[in-house]
Parts: structure tokens; sequence; C-alpha cells
């Protein structure tokens, strides 16, 4: 991977409300930021922002590498088994069926891997779509609050999922308000004093 | 294009699955049982309105799956997931059209065999709604991914997208009708043109509904 990802000056406007302006940063691979703040600051706008969902009227964003996305919702289809709705994003993902159980492992899902979608809790969910980031093998990993709703153990998966992703050369973006170790994180607060 | 097939997979998957094909389907019966409990079984009547009936049933039976063809995507994030893997809105609205046309228009002519009996319509007027309906469904399934798209989120959805859709569907329900009719011998070319008018806008407002919601 070579992945990069620099924000230059970046301001972000919602509505007639400025939630941020003048950021800058630069994630060279292996790289990583936790973004902190209040709530209501613009963590998530900043997120969608560079994911691309959320036009950029302020300052510039160069991107190298594939995204993967993490935000409020699981975005797993509710009926299906938690296997196959995973599948469908790691199909279109390009990879193969090997990445879904190795995800599942990763975030320790094995065993409601037949579950449908909609029977777990807030944690399992939160879990499954980590596991989809897993599994999609995307360079730069977007996630918002990743750590809401997981218990000690899902949490120490989650800070070595994102170091081993570190180790191969990805980059992450973190937004939280939960103690969540990244070890040399770029801090980014906004929000404080704007 | 792999992404395409996918998308459109996976909604005929869901609609079949959830069963949301057989609503329109019931509801279209459902019109023709009806129609001669009130108007009476005379059959020159019937043969006279029958047609119009069945067109109008087919509009609004398009009406009915409209709040599940894109809130409930946008709701889950299924929609920022396709944009995030650089998936264009347009690529997702060609999809959906597609799979919500298959789970709509052919039922509906299938609906229509049936229904023509009830309303006592000749061989030649069911052989020319069946071919209005294949032509129609594609402008009516088109429709309603762009109205299902322009209300998703909003507060009264469900009437505020009737209001949007009927007059937007009017010139299938005037050209279908009127193809019915021997003397009106333009009206089959205006069907095929309202329809295809439609289906070619549909994608590109149904993509610029998406990205507007993120906002």
């Amino acid at each position: 991977m070579s992945a990069a990802l620099t924000l230059t000056a970046l301001g972000c406007v919602r509505g007639d409300r400025t939630l941020f302006t003048g950021l800058d940063l630069a994630l060279e691979a292996g790289g990583a930021a936790l973004v902190t703040g209040p709530n209501g600051a613009g963590k998530t706008s900043l997120l969608r922002l560079i994911a691309g969902l959320l036009p950029v009227h302020a300052g510039s964003i160069t991107i190298e590498g594939t995204i993967a996305f993490a935000g409020e919702h699981a975005a797993l289809d509710r009926e299906l088994p938690l296997e196959r709705a995973l599948a469908y994003w790691v199909r279109l993902d390009g990879r193969d069926a090997g990445a879904i159980s190795t995800a599942l492992g990763r975030m320790a899902l094995t065993d409601l891997a037949d579950v449908p979608v909609r029977m777990l809790s807030t944690g399992q969910s939160k879990r499954a779509a980590l596991a989809r980031v897993i599994a999609g093998g995307a360079d730069i990993w977007l996630l918002d609050e990743p750590g809401n709703g997981l218990d000690i153990d899902a949490r120490t998966r989650l800070e070595t999922a994102i170091a081993e992703h570190r180790a191969d050369g990805g980059i992450v973006i973190a937004a939280t308000h939960q103690p969540l170790a990244i070890p040399d994180a770029a801090p980014i607060e906004i929000g404080n004093g704007a | 294009m792999s992404a395409l097939f996918a998308i459109a997979r996976r909604d005929l998957a869901q609609n079949f699955a959830g069963s949301g094909w057989l609503l329109p389907l019931i509801f279209f019966l459902l019109v023709a049982t009806l129609f001669p409990f009130a108007i009476g079984s005379d059959p020159t009547i019937l043969g006279r309105v029958g047609g119009g009936v069945l067109w109008t049933a087919a509009l609004l039976a398009a009406l009915l799956p409209i709040d599940r063809l894109i809130a409930p995507d946008r709701d889950a994030g299924i929609l920022d997931q396709y944009a995030v893997r650089g998936i264009s809105e347009e690529v997702v609205a060609i999809g959906k059209i597609a799979a919500h046309w298959i789970g709509f228009g052919p039922p509906l002519m299938l609906a229509a065999l049936p229904a023509s009996v009830l309303l006592g319509m000749d061989a030649a007027s069911l052989w020319q709604l069946e071919l209005g309906l294949a032509l129609g469904s594609l402008g009516l399934a088109a429709l309603a991914v762009t109205v299902s798209a322009l209300v998703a989120g909003l507060p009264g959805a469900g009437a505020l997208a009737g209001l949007l859709m009927l007059p937007l569907a009017v010139p299938i329900l005037i050209f279908g009708a009127g193809a019915l009719d021997e003397f009106q011998q333009g009206a089959f070319a205006l069907l095929g043109a309202s329809a295809l008018l439609l289906l070619a806008i549909a994608p590109f407002a149904t993509g610029a509904a998406i990205r507007a919601m993120r906002e």
C-alpha cells in the first residue's frame, strides 16, 4: 500500500454554521489521526468530508488509496445472516470469501456468522461494521466513534486491528469520545474556542 | 458494470424476499374486482371502461412501493457505502430502476390477464394493454425510483410522493389508455416516447436527489 492523505486549510460549513476552518493534516502510509471535540463540533462532518460524502467548500483534500468508512450505521442488510450481509460488500470490494472469515475472527464474531443482522446487539453491530472495514481491505479507514458500545475485549481487538492495519501501511482516522489507544496518532481537536 | 449488476441483484433479492412485489399486484387485481361491483356487470359498459380502469389501477399500484425503494437504504447507510466505493449515484439509480421494474412490470402484466377477464375485455384490447403495460411500466418504475429519492427522509413522504408522482405519470395514463382505442393511432408511439423520456431522465434526477439528501 502507498496510502497518503493530505488536508489543506480544510473548512466545513453546515447550513449557515461554520464548524471548523483552516484544518491541516498530512498522513503518510502507517499514519493515524485521532479526532476529538465536543458533540456537534464537526467530527462526523470531517470524516464525511474526507469520505467524499460532503462537498468541500473551503480548502482541499488529496487522497491516495481506497477508503473504508464506518459511520453511524453498520450498512448491513438486517434480514440477512451476518456472513452473507458482509459478503455483499466484500464482493463489491473485489475480495474473496476468505477475507470475511478472517475479519469475523478478528472481531470475535465467528459464532454469530449465521445470525441475522437485526438480532445483533449495539456492540455486536458495531463490531460487524468494523469487520466490514477490515474485510474490505481499503487503504484508509475512517472510523466514526468506533469504540461506542464495545466491551473491553472488543476495544482491545479494535486497537489491535488498527495497529495491524497501520503496520501494513494503512492509514486510520478515528473520531471518538472514548479513550482509544492509537500510538503516535496525530491529535485533531475541533470545536474548541472556535 | 459489476457494481451495477450487484446492486440490481441485491435489490431484486430483497424485493422478492420481502414479498414487496406482491403488494402492487394484489392492489391491481383488487381494483379490477371492485369495479364490476361499483358500475354493474353490463359487459358493454365494462368493456368500454375496462382498459382505462386498469391503466388507472396500474398508476396507483406504482405508488405503493415508493417508501421502500430509496429511504431504507439511505437510513441504513447503504447509499453512503456505495459513494465511498466510488460507485456513482447514477449507477445506483440504474441498478435500482432495473430491479424495481423486474419486480413491478412483469407481475403487473401477468395480473392483467385475470383482470381483463373480470372486466370483460376482448383479446385484441388485452394484447394492446399488455404491450402498453410492458412499455408504460418501464416509465412508471423509473418515475417511482426518482420520486422515492426526492421524498426520502421528508416528513409525510408517502402523501408527498403521490402528489409528485401522479401528475408526472399522466402522459403514461393518457397514451396508455389511448392506445386501447383503435381511433387513436399515434397513442402507442407517444406512450413509448413518454416512458422512454422518464426512463432517460430518472437516473440523473435520482442521482442528484441522493447527493442532495446528504447535505
